[in-house]
């Protein structure tokens, strides 16, 4: 079970929220212009890293707020929570410090 | 003049026709509720149709400065309650907050309490909306209490972390509900109606150990 801190509510159980995959997965500027591949890719192709991954969250039954979230997928430990539309933030070294596949 | 008594006395048996067959989402554990408990160990009982009107408006706007004037404040942080006399607002997110207040507030009593709010809200951004059907509230109170709620709650509820006058949006026996603590042994805890039945008997379930015969 993890521990999850909200940034409005701090820490709570994690059956308390859910998840909306990966963070960071820009709109396209005109997805009229998009071939099937594209949104294929853009609808289902995710990311997989081993190590450090920004993924969305949202606090279901606390206060019903997204923000962002940088979890290590190997050792689950929480980096950072952050705001939707706030850059990345870096990802302190972690277990895997040369993930394969990782997004660099 | 002998009109406008007319038609008031008309209003008011209309309301009490209405009173009459109102029927509140846990009414059918009345009894239930009333052999589940023990007097100064834990005892349950529903308090229904409280007015809950749900308020949303971003902070620091004018908008929820006037609406602030009508309830007495609005909350700034999760936990935190305010209100006046015996109007509380809850946080329930960062612009988002539940009116809790006596049946007695809602229109269909005679109270002006949404009116007021809506008056206040105007043309600015944000909602008030009678939400009274949509949950209904248990009182839980006596030393066992907390214990009683410990067993489906992961909220740290010991005194020195939650404190009497605050209230979360939290999980209670796996179903989202308020937990209110309005007194050092009494709780508030608000289920959606549908939940009412479950956690009503969840709770007598949880409650039944201690309002039983100690087992030497
Ligand atoms: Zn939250």
């Amino acid at each position: 079970m993890l521990l999850i801190p909200c940034p409005n509510c701090g820490p709570r159980d994690e059956t308390e929220f859910h998840y909306g995959g990966q963070a960071h997965v820009p709109y396209p500027k005109d997805p009229a212009a998009l071939n099937d591949r594209e949104w294929a890719e853009l609808l289902f192709y995710r990311d997989n890293p081993k190590g450090a991954f920004a993924e969305r969250w949202v606090h279901s039954t606390g206060c019903r707020q997204w923000f962002n979230m940088l979890r290590d997928t190997v050792s689950y430990d929480i980096q950072a929570v952050y705001p939707t539309g706030a850059p990345r933030p870096d990802s302190a070294t972690t277990t895997s410090a040369s993930p394969e596949g990782a997004v660099q | 003049m002998a009109e406008t008594a007319t038609s008031h006395t008309s209003a008011r048996n209309h309301a009490e026709k209405d009173l009459a067959v109102r029927t509140s989402p846990a009414s059918h554990l009345l009894e239930a509720f009333a052999a589940g408990s023990l007097a100064g160990t834990v005892e349950l009982a529903e308090l229904p149709y409280l007015t809950l009107l749900g308020v949303r408006a971003a902070a620091g706007t004018e908008t929820a400065d006037r609406l602030a004037s009508v309830t007495g404040g609005l909350p700034a942080a999760s936990g935190e309650i305010r209100g006046s006399g015996e109007t509380s607002v809850l946080w329930l997110g960062p612009a988002e907050f539940l009116v809790v207040a006596p049946a007695e507030a809602h229109e269909s009593l005679g109270g002006a309490l949404i009116q007021a709010l809506q008056s206040a809200l105007a043309d600015g951004e944000g909602q008030v909306v009678d939400l009274s059907a949509n949950r209904t509230t248990f009182e839980l109170t006596g030393p066992r209490a907390r214990a009683v709620l410990e067993k489906g709650c992961s909220l740290d509820l010991h005194p020195r972390e939650f404190k009497a006058g605050t209230a979360f949006s939290t999980m209670i026996g796996n179903i989202p509900a308020i937990l209110w603590k309005t007194g050092e042994e009494s709780f508030r805890v608000l289920p959606r109606a549908s939940f009412a039945d479950f956690l009503g008997r969840w709770l007598l379930d949880a409650m039944r150990e201690y309002a039983s015969a100690e087992v030497p």
